[in-house]
């Protein structure tokens, strides 16, 4: 059975808060000189559910598909590393300024074009702009049910069982395959690549299809496909007192704070 | 524009009445709907929905479609979705707003997929411009930024964040007329067996008018400490993602982006850095105080009130102080 797990490189959602910068002009975050792009966390835990399948049946292959530019081949390279078997980039200049429908219409085409699959994996959102839109959209193009927001996965026979976690604990859910599911931070932490995985990864060839490899309908990709327009991005300002309070000691600060929280009618 | 016209909320239902959610969004649909000299739907699918039409009523919403049945008590991605894409495609709405919730999540992007139509999620803001497109604001890259979206394709949907916008106070009930759904074509690929509830004991963080967090500079054997301090202060315990993944808070109780979002009066952060993903889902509070050694610490900045301290010394004193001030 195929695996498919969809993965973004970003800038590392971890960075110190301080380091976090917007050009308001160019509507583009500033990324910071000498921090790696990471591989979004969301779609590291979506490889770890996949991984986690693989252990439970041997018949598992994992392909690792990301819509890329220069960086792309170091993201395939990692989750190589981690364990997937195969790795492709889509990468054309034609694809530039896609939205979440062009960049799931095009993850869709690739699909097809693997051909057999059973279960297609999708971290729950992007960490960088987080709208958690190209999962169950690229489910509909595929025309496969969608689960969201999933804590466990689990494939045995030609059924998916899906552990989706809600606002005061999860529910269970089966899906006939194929299907789609997009995948939380509660599965659990991803996997470190190990160095057997590192030194396997490194001699894997990495397949690259352009638009005219899939097919594309040029009317549905790049930014002249878009169904909206980012009119502006800005680091929102905080409005807190920001107010240390002190005391000759511990005791007497954490004294006044009281004091003030009850001053103020919070206590 | 074209021939698309109207708001329509998708609905979800609360302890026998609207979700607070679905009360919130129609504040938002009414003003846009105002806005846009156009009429007000909201669908609402489920076991037994049409005792909300005084409330839906009250609420301003011109035309109700119910989908009812003992087959759609519990949502199901599927078959939810066959209902609202007919409802959105029969009445063409030009605006379609859900929650941003289990349901919003799956709907939105799947509607938006069927339709042809623009797509905006989790959005703390929404307006019309000059030339009356839909302009969505959300939280992006894990809260650090803000990004204003507009629209350029019809329909535009969005779904909203809970605690985003405010509930509207009921109006002096409109004329609302009442439209059945057919709920027959209803194929679900996708079968539920069970439903878990996880919830810690006591007071929920999202209900909690005084919310303590513990963080990972808190070790395991102090948790008791910010229990006690919660306790004296009547409220709630919630915590980053490591006491989750350590097993000493429920999933229910992690704040943050893929925790939950509160908005409590007081929010109490202990040995909590002040992360951008972890401070999304307190924004909201009214005062932020907190408690960490580092004078450095992110959250200084994004508190109200702060003590350098280690929580060790710094919870008991303030637990004494507290109880005696109020009796607790
Ligand atoms: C995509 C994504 C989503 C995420 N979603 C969430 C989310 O929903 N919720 C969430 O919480 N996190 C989330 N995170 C993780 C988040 O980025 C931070 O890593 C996390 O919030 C840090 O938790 P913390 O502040 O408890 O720990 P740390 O960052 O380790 O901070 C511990 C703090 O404790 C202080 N401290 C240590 N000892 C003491 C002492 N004795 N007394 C007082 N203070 C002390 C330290 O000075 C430090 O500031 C997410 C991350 C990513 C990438």
């Amino acid at each position: 059975m195929n695996i498919i797990v969809c993965i973004k490189q970003i800038l590392d959602p971890e960075i110190p808060p301080a380091k976090f910068k917007v050009d308001t002009v160019a509507k583009k975050v500033v990324c910071p000189e000498g921090i790696p792009l990471v591989v979004s966390p969301y779609d590291e835990q979506a490889v770890e559910a996949a991984l986690r399948i693989k252990e439970s049946r041997s018949d598992a292959k994992l392909t690792a598909l990301t819509l890329g530019g220069a960086g792309a081949k170091d993201a395939i390279k990692h989750v190589l590393s981690m364990g997937v078997d195969e790795g492709i980039i889509v990468n054309d200049d034609a694809f530039e300024g896609s939205d979440a429908f062009g960049t799931a219409y095009i993850l869709s085409k690739a699909i097809e074009k693997l051909g057999d699959y059973g279960l297609v994996l999708c971290g729950r959102q992007a960490a960088d702009w987080d709208a958690g839109q190209v999962g169950p959209v690229l489910a509909e193009y595929l025309g496969i049910p969608v689960v969201t927001v999933a804590k466990e996965v689990a494939a045995v026979d030609g059924k998916v069982t899906v552990k989706q976690v809600l606002a005061d604990g999860y529910r269970v859910l089966h899906m006939a395959m194929p299907a789609l599911v997009t995948v939380s931070s509660e599965i659990g932490q991803a996997r470190l690549p190990s160095g057997k995985g590192i030194v396997m990864a490194a001699r894997k060839q990495v397949t690259v299809w352009s638009s005219q490899d899939l097919g594309c309908d040029p009317g549905r990709i790049g930014s002249g496909a878009a169904r909206a327009e980012l009119a502006e991005l800005f680091v929102p300002s905080q409005d807190r007192k920001s107010e240390i309070i002190t005391g000759k000691d511990v005791a007497e600060a954490a004294g006044n704070l009281a004091g003030v929280l009850r001053r103020e009618g919070a206590i | 524009m074209d021939d698309h016209r109207g708001v329509l909320v998708v609905g979800e239902l609360g302890q026998s009445r609207l979700a607070t959610v679905t009360r919130e969004l129609l504040g938002a649909g009414r003003r846009l709907a105002d806005e846009l000299g156009e009429p007000l739907g909201l669908l609402l699918i489920g076991d037994a929905v049409s005792g909300c039409d005084t409330e839906a009523s009250a609420l301003g919403v011109d035309t109700l479609y119910v989908a009812e049945g003992p087959h759609l008590a519990a949502y199901n991605g599927d078959v939810y979705m066959e209902i609202a894409g007919t409802v959105a495609g029969e009445t063409a709405a030009a605006v379609i707003l859900m929650g941003h919730t289990t349901a919003g999540r799956e709907m939105g992007p799947r509607l938006a997929a069927r339709l042809g139509g623009s797509l905006f999620t989790d959005c703390v803001d929404l307006a019309l411009d000059a030339a009356r497109w839909l302009v969505a604001t959300r939280p992006v890259y894990g809260g650090n930024a803000m990004a204003g979206f507009v629209s350029k394709t019809l329909p535009q949907i969005a779904t909203v964040r809970p605690k985003a916008m405010p509930e509207t106070a009921a109006c002096t009930g409109k004329n609302m007329s009442t439209v059945a759904v057919s709920t027959d074509s209803t194929l679900s690929r996708i079968e539920l067996s069970e439903v878990v509830v996880e919830e810690a004991a006591g007071p929920r963080i999202e209900d909690a008018g005084v919310v303590v967090a513990v963080g990972a500079g808190v070790r395991q054997e102090d948790f008791g400490l910010v229990c006690d301090l919660a306790q004296v202060l009547g409220g709630a315990v919630g915590g980053t993602r490591l006491p989750y993944e350590e097993g000493w808070i429920p999933a229910s109780s992690q704040i943050g982006q893929t925790g939950k979002m509160i908005t409590p009066d007081l929010y109490v952060a202990v040995g909590i850095s002040g992360a951008p993903q972890h401070m999304a889902g307190c924004t909201g509070a009214k005062r932020i105080v907190a408690i960490n050694n580092d004078p450095e610490a992110h959250i200084f900045k994004m508190a109200d009130y702060g003590i350098v301290a280690d929580y060790k010394e710094a919870l008991p004193v303030l637990i004494e102080k507290i109880r005696e001030m109020t009796g607790a």
